[in-house]
């Protein structure tokens, strides 16, 4: 392997390990901040517990996205420098900025929160999480403007061997870069929802701290509820989005082969790269992708084999990554249709906490399958039509880097067990006794 | 003009992490050596746990400016430096976790491997800080291409080593005087006492350092040629000594304040001597990245300037408010509150 495969696995395995951790902190710190303005405004203890408890786990998630992302920013100098220096001018703008306006408002506020339970009123204390969840959130608008624009740059012009800028509002607020923002945090939200839901679903399942957890519940269930219903309207325009500026993305995402007018939906298939066609293929819906992507049952949908060879991305990966997150999606939509139904009966129904649980893993593959969509989709390129990843990679050893990414893994993978641990813990011991918490010991 | 302002801010930026996280980095490192019982290597992290973190953003604002405002220089210069940059990043993320995860299980050995990251996490970084710097200002084995044409080792020539042990001292007294500051009773008398020999320590560094820079780098000749700049090293020099004098009168807020302005002093006289590079090359002086053939556009200079000159002031203004908040002595007493990771 060269130094660019080791550089992509490196950048893939960083990133993916970062958002095991970031999704569900994005979502987490609405809710706590939620419970704790409903403790600031009813006085009721109970909220500041579950604001505690949940915001436990916060920390555990926060700190370890916190450290991985460091390596992540670093990284493109590290591994990427051909990238940095042809871009730098705007997408290096837009990282320092996101460091600037977001992460230290993030960073500082949470450990005033983690701190400052005594040495603040309950209302200033309150405002704190909400900075958090404010500013991890408009950390995450930055960062996927970034991201966007490597999907479609606008405003910007080749000039002296690089991309410059001409345009910074057109970089800042491109249409496509809020689809990508509303996509993933959406995503992050149902996250947390099922995580709460599925934590909750835990504890209702062994009949412990009934009221503590179906308050929880019904939080989760409200948040993963809305967004799970909001994701299969915005995923869907999302994608119409790339049919228009990533045409070969929606090919690989569809395994389609020939263009053609009225291109079907095909429910299953395996994509045979090699031969460019589909080994077996069945349920094709006539005209549903042109619908899907064009909002015509006969529009033409340009096919993998009219892209040359040297610009398709992997088939494969893309089609079956898309296909887990969208089944994924609709099956976020119908159990929390279900359980809205049922909301009354939920903590007597154990077969449905059950299923709560063990759903808890499914939408981080959910979001990871949506990162693979997003970036092997976009492949061979690292900036969409600019520059071919290939280009991009650093002048470093294979030795530098193959050092490195075994570091990368088995740090990744210790530090990953170990935060696991560390949450089941938390989960398991459940939240600190009311009297307790009450005397203002937790 | 704009490639200057964004020059100094870069520099200033650099210096103000240095500043901040120098003095957790510094008691990271010394905490075997400071806190000799369970509770006060407890006092040792809760007096730094309201501040680590927004400290190190300070870094990634760094590097996100020498991306934003000088990506040639920032990309040569992160993949030059790819073994101790990788290094620096493992080690902050042991440290890192280490505060939250030391107190969730209650069994010594799985505190003393949180403690044991937390000192080589915060050791690593400072040493290696250091030599990095010591090395950009020395200049690295850039070709014309941009390309390092050098290893981890090359590095670790006498004066980036030099540099290392220079910012590790730097930031032990900065790290012990934060200590002194925040502690009461033993703990603080083990500061009290140990701060006038680190200081003494890092005296004979500087010193050697001072000299070392002379046949080492060019640093030097912007001082000859514009004299007036000599203010900048003997403020550095005058903070060193106050830092000294400080500690003999048991003014530690002074001294701690002291030592600030030597940590930005040193930083900003070895980034004014190499202006206008930001990177020189050791090869040959015309492979150099500088402001002029390694910054952004205009463009984004302009709109980088108005983005750091409204919201830095606000971070400032922010972080200040948390150490107003923070001002107290740290005590046994804080450890019985809920307050903490």
């Amino acid at each position: 392997m060269d130094a660019l495969m080791l550089s992509r696995l490196q950048f893939a395995a960083a990133t993916f390990f970062h958002f095991i951790f970031v999704p569900l902190t994005l979502g987490l710190s609405i809710l706590i901040a939620i419970m704790e303005t409903k403790f600031v405004r009813t006085g009721d203890e109970e909220y500041r517990r579950m604001a505690k408890f949940w915001g436990k786990i916060f920390i555990i998630n926060f700190a370890v996205g916190v450290v991985t992302g460091i390596t992540l920013e670093f990284q493109f100098g590290t591994n990427w420098s051909r990238y940095s220096r042809y871009v730098g001018d705007i997408f290096g703008s837009i990282l320092a900025i996101e460091a600037t306006l977001a992460f230290f408002l993030e960073s500082t506020f949470l450990a005033v929160w983690i701190f400052g339970w005594k040495r603040l009123s309950p209302k200033l204390h309150c405002l704190c999480i909400w900075l958090v969840a404010f500013a991890s959130n408009l950390s995450a608008l930055w960062i996927l403007m970034a991201n966007a624009w490597m999907q479609h740059p606008v405003g910007y012009t080749l000039r002296n061997g690089r991309a410059e800028l001409t345009d910074f509002l057109a970089v800042v607020t491109q249409p496509f870069g809020f689809q990508i923002f509303f996509h993933t945090l959406s995503g992050a939200y149902i996250l947390a929802g099922f995580f709460v839901m599925g934590v909750s679903a835990y504890h209702l399942l062994r009949k412990q701290h009934v009221a503590f957890f179906s308050k929880s519940l019904r939080m989760g269930l409200v948040f993963a509820l809305i967004f799970s219903l909001a994701e299969l309207v915005q995923g869907h325009i999302h994608g119409s989005e790339v049919a228009k500026i990533q045409p070969a993305k929606l090919a690989a995402m569809e395994a389609l082969w020939d263009t053609q007018a009225g291109a079907p939906q095909t429910l299953f298939l395996i994509p045979d790269e090699k031969n460019e066609r589909n080994l077996v293929e069945f349920g094709k819906i006539p005209g549903a992708l042109s619908m899907l992507a064009y909002h015509s049952p006969t529009a033409t949908v340009k096919g993998l084999k009219d892209f040359p060879k040297e610009e398709r991305p992997p088939v494969a990966l893309t089609f079956i990554a898309f296909r887990v997150m969208v089944g994924l999606g609709f099956f976020f939509a119908l159990v929390t249709v279900i359980a809205w139904f049922k909301r009354k009966t939920l903590e007597s129904s154990p077969r449905f906490l059950k299923l709560l649980l063990y759903s808890i893993p499914l939408p981080y593959i959910a979001l990871q399958a949506g990162w693979i969509v997003t970036e092997v989709g976009r492949q061979p390129w690292i900036v969409y039509g600019l520059m071919k990843t290939k280009d991009a990679v650093s002048p470093i050893a294979v030795s530098q880097v193959g050092t490195t990414l075994a570091a990368f893994i088995l740090a990744y993978s210790a530090l990953g067990a170990v935060a696991f641990y560390l949450v089941a813990k938390h989960v398991r011991r459940g939240p600190e006794p009311a009297a307790a918490a009450a005397r203002g010991e937790g | 003009m704009l490639e200057t302002i964004w020059f100094l801010l870069w520099g200033i930026l650099w210096a103000v992490y240095f500043m901040l996280d120098g003095f957790d980095l510094g008691l990271g490192t010394l905490m075997p050596v400071v806190a000799k019982t369970e509770i006060e290597r407890r006092l040792v992290y809760r007096i730094m746990g309201p501040f680590w973190d927004g400290n190190e953003v300070w870094l990634i604002t760094a590097g996100g400016v020498t991306f934003a405002a000088f990506p040639t220089t920032y990309a040569v210069m992160f993949s030059g430096l790819y073994s101790a940059l990788m290094l620096i990043l493992f080690a902050l993320i042991i440290r890192g976790v280490s505060f939250a995860f030391r107190e969730e299980v209650n069994n010594p050995r799985w505190k003393a491997v949180w403690d044991t990251c937390l000192v080589i996490g915060s050791f690593l970084p400072a040493l290696l800080l250091g030599v990095a710097f010591a090395n950009i200002f020395h200049g690295l084995p850039i070709d014309q291409d941009g390309i390092f044409q050098g290893t981890l080792f090359t590095l670790l020539n006498p004066y980036g080593l030099a540099g290392g042990i220079l910012f590790v001292l730097l930031f032990l007294v900065h790290g012990v005087l934060w200590l002194a500051v925040k502690s009461t009773g033993e703990l603080h008398d083990r500061a009290a006492k140990l701060a006038p020999k680190l200081w003494a320590a890092l005296l004979a560094m500087a010193v050697l350092f001072l000299l070392a820079t002379r046949r080492a780098t060019f640093l030097y000749d912007n001082y000859m040629a514009n004299p007036l700049l000599f203010l900048i090293l003997a403020v550095t020099v005058l903070a060193l000594v106050m830092i000294r004098v400080f500690i003999q009168k048991g003014a530690w807020w002074r001294a701690w304040f002291a030592s600030c302005a030597t940590i930005v002093g040193t930083t900003l006289f070895g980034v004014v001597g190499l202006y206008p590079k930001l990177l020189p090359s050791s090869l040959n002086p015309a492979y150099s990245l500088t402001i002029s053939n390694s910054s952004s556009s205009p463009l984004t200079l302009k709109i980088m300037l108005a983005v750091a000159l409204t919201f830095v002031p606000i971070v400032i203004a922010y972080q200040v408010w948390v150490h107003h908040l923070f001002r107290h002595k740290t005590g046994e007493e804080d450890l019985e509150h809920e307050e903490g990771y």
